[in-house]
């Protein structure tokens, strides 16, 4: 605030913007207070290193990984098998979410299913889909599938449906077909919502990665986890959970940018 | 004057729960052609239902419209139409908003953009060709949707309650507005309002609703003096009409309150 000093109380107002600079370096704080304390705990002896190795322990254990090649090799295949098992998932979901939101009829055919489906435990699907898919990347792929797809596709149903109705009968009293006004108003009308919806969904991808690589993987991100709790590798199943999760907040970082370069039209006033 | 809308014993049920509600019992209207026609009543009284009927958004359970002549059967280009949500495409500028409903018209592409410019002057947007609709402001936005809905010259406006959202003084802007338009371009207009001033100031002609069942109350024909400006509101006869179907209305409302609507 430019002219008049920044005074504490004008953060703690209802809904009120605060600079933009400390709005972004708050962020970091709450990260900064964690790793200091799960350093100091550590330093002080109060936690074994085998429950809970130190940050330096962590950060070497990354480095020593990225030195044999094994990070990016592992990083690459996660990030194809989430990319295949979202891609899948959205290619199916968009139009079949699309459908539902706009033909009741779609909608009372499928949604009691997915509504169904969507609540089945991944976990649990595991050995079926070994049974199906084998033991390769397609069982990995379909994991993923199942983890997105159901809640992905209720998602795009209820962004469509949330368009202000009066936007097709204003297209209907201009004379355009039912099918012109699916694809040249509801899609567009829509598609701010469904991007969101894509960055929402990928995120879940991410978190079922570790359930996708569980049984029958050598290799990936979520693999090299569950091998270290053989070992007891304290160290490397604590930078593989923090690694995921620098990668899913890139990922979203990079949906976010992408968003907002595709739907200028979607900001606010100026 | 000829005729332009006939509106034929025409009644609409809903469906509410399975049972059918007769939201409009039985409307008997003409309209003459280039009639600046305003629609008042409570809500409930079934005037955005009579004007989507007429837009062909919606079907009549009884009775017929028709059109000169031709009974309506949906939505058509000789009918522009303006609701009270801004229903603006938000990823086309103001100018493609309005070249967007051309789409269907046989004029070329230099005739188009001939009719969009001369549209956006019309409703005073010049200079705001190139902008967002969420870069604009309500009346603005509104503003926008006139000239979208007149751009393909369609012989008859359909307006519901296109100012409703709007401030008081913004609203009176687009008052005097519309009036300099519907002047210029001479259309068959009819305005859904719950504004009793705005329907007056507006109109050649008010029909005032009835409430549930919607049917015709009054129907009185407005003879003030145009061009018309924003001090009328103030002369001896508007205050007469407005006397008359006030009355009306606060009849009807307080019918609802001894039913338990309100």
């Amino acid at each position: 605030m430019p002219g008049h000093p920044f005074r504490l109380r004008e953060l703690f107002r209802l809904r009120k913007e605060i600079p933009k600079p400390l709005y972004t370096a708050s962020g970091f704080v709450l990260p900064a207070v964690l790793i200091l304390l799960w350093w100091a705990v550590v330093q002080a002896g109060l936690i074994r290193p085998l429950f809970l190795p130190g940050p330096g322990a962590v950060l070497a254990e990354g480095w020593r990984q990225l030195e044999k090649g094994i990070l990016l090799s592992d990083a690459a295949v996660s990030i194809y098998r989430i990319v295949a098992g979202w891609l899948t998932a959205t290619v199916i979901a968009v139009p079949v979410g699309i459908l539902m939101g706009n033909f009741r009829i779609f909608e009372g055919l499928l949604s009691p299913l997915v509504s169904t489906l969507r609540y089945v435990p991944v976990v649990a699907l595991i050995p079926l889909t070994i049974l199906w898919a084998g033991i390769g990347d397609g069982q990995k792929i379909l994991i993923l599938f199942i983890g997105t797809f159901f809640s992905q596709v209720l998602m795009i149903m209820d962004n469509v449906k949330n368009i202000d109705v009066s936007l097709i009968r204003a297209g209907q009293t201009l004379g355009f077909s039912n099918a012109e006004i699916l694809r040249r108003i509801i899609l567009p009308a829509a598609a701010p919502a469904i991007w969101d919806t894509f960055r929402i969904t990928i995120g879940w991808t991410w978190t079922y990665l570790v359930v996708a690589e569980l049984v029958a993987a050598s290799d990936g991100l979520g693999r090299r986890i569950m091998d270290a709790q053989r070992y007891m590798a304290t160290q490397t199943i604590l930078f593989g959970t923090l690694f995921i999760g620098l990668l899913g907040l890139i990922t979203d970082w990079l949906f976010k940018k992408i968003g907002q370069r595709l739907f200028r039209w979607n900001e606010g006033r100026r | 004057m000829a005729e332009k809308i006939r509106i034929e014993r025409v009644g609409k049920d809903f469906d509410v729960d399975g049972r059918a509600m007769v939201a409009i019992s039985e409307i008997d209207l003409s309209i003459a052609e280039n009639q600046f026609v305003s629609i008042v009543g409570t809500s409930g009284c079934g005037k955005s239902t009579l004007l989507n009927m007429i837009g062909g958004l919606d079907e009549p359970t009884r009775g017929r419209i028709l059109i000169d002549g031709q009974e309506v059967r949906g939505p058509g280009r000789d009918r522009g139409f303006v609701f009270q949500s801004y229903t603006l495409f938000e990823w086309m500028t103001v100018e493609e908003n309005i070249r967007f409903a051309l789409e269907k018209s046989a004029l070329s592409k230099a005739e188009k953009s001939e009719m969009v410019a001369h549209f956006i002057e019309a409703v005073g947007l010049s200079g705001f060709e190139k902008a967002w609709p969420k870069q604009l402001s309500g009346g603005m936005k509104q503003r926008v949707a006139i000239a979208r809905a007149l751009v393909y010259k369609p012989s008859i406006l359909l307006m519901d309650e296109p100012f409703g959202a709007l401030d008081a003084q913004t609203r009176g802007m687009m008052q005097e507005l519309l009036l300099q338009i519907w002047t210029d371009h001479r259309v068959t207009c009819l305005f859904v309002t719950h504004d009793v001033d705005e329907a007056i100031f507006l109109a050649d002609r008010v029909v005032v609703l009835g409430s549930r069942p919607g049917r015709v109350k009054r129907d009185l024909m407005v003879d003030l003096p145009r061009p018309r400006a924003f001090d009328l509101v103030t002369a001896p006869e508007f205050m007469e009409t407005k006397r008359l179907i006030l009355q009306d209305i606060r009849e009807e409302t307080l019918k609802l309150m001894a039913a338990g609507a309100h």
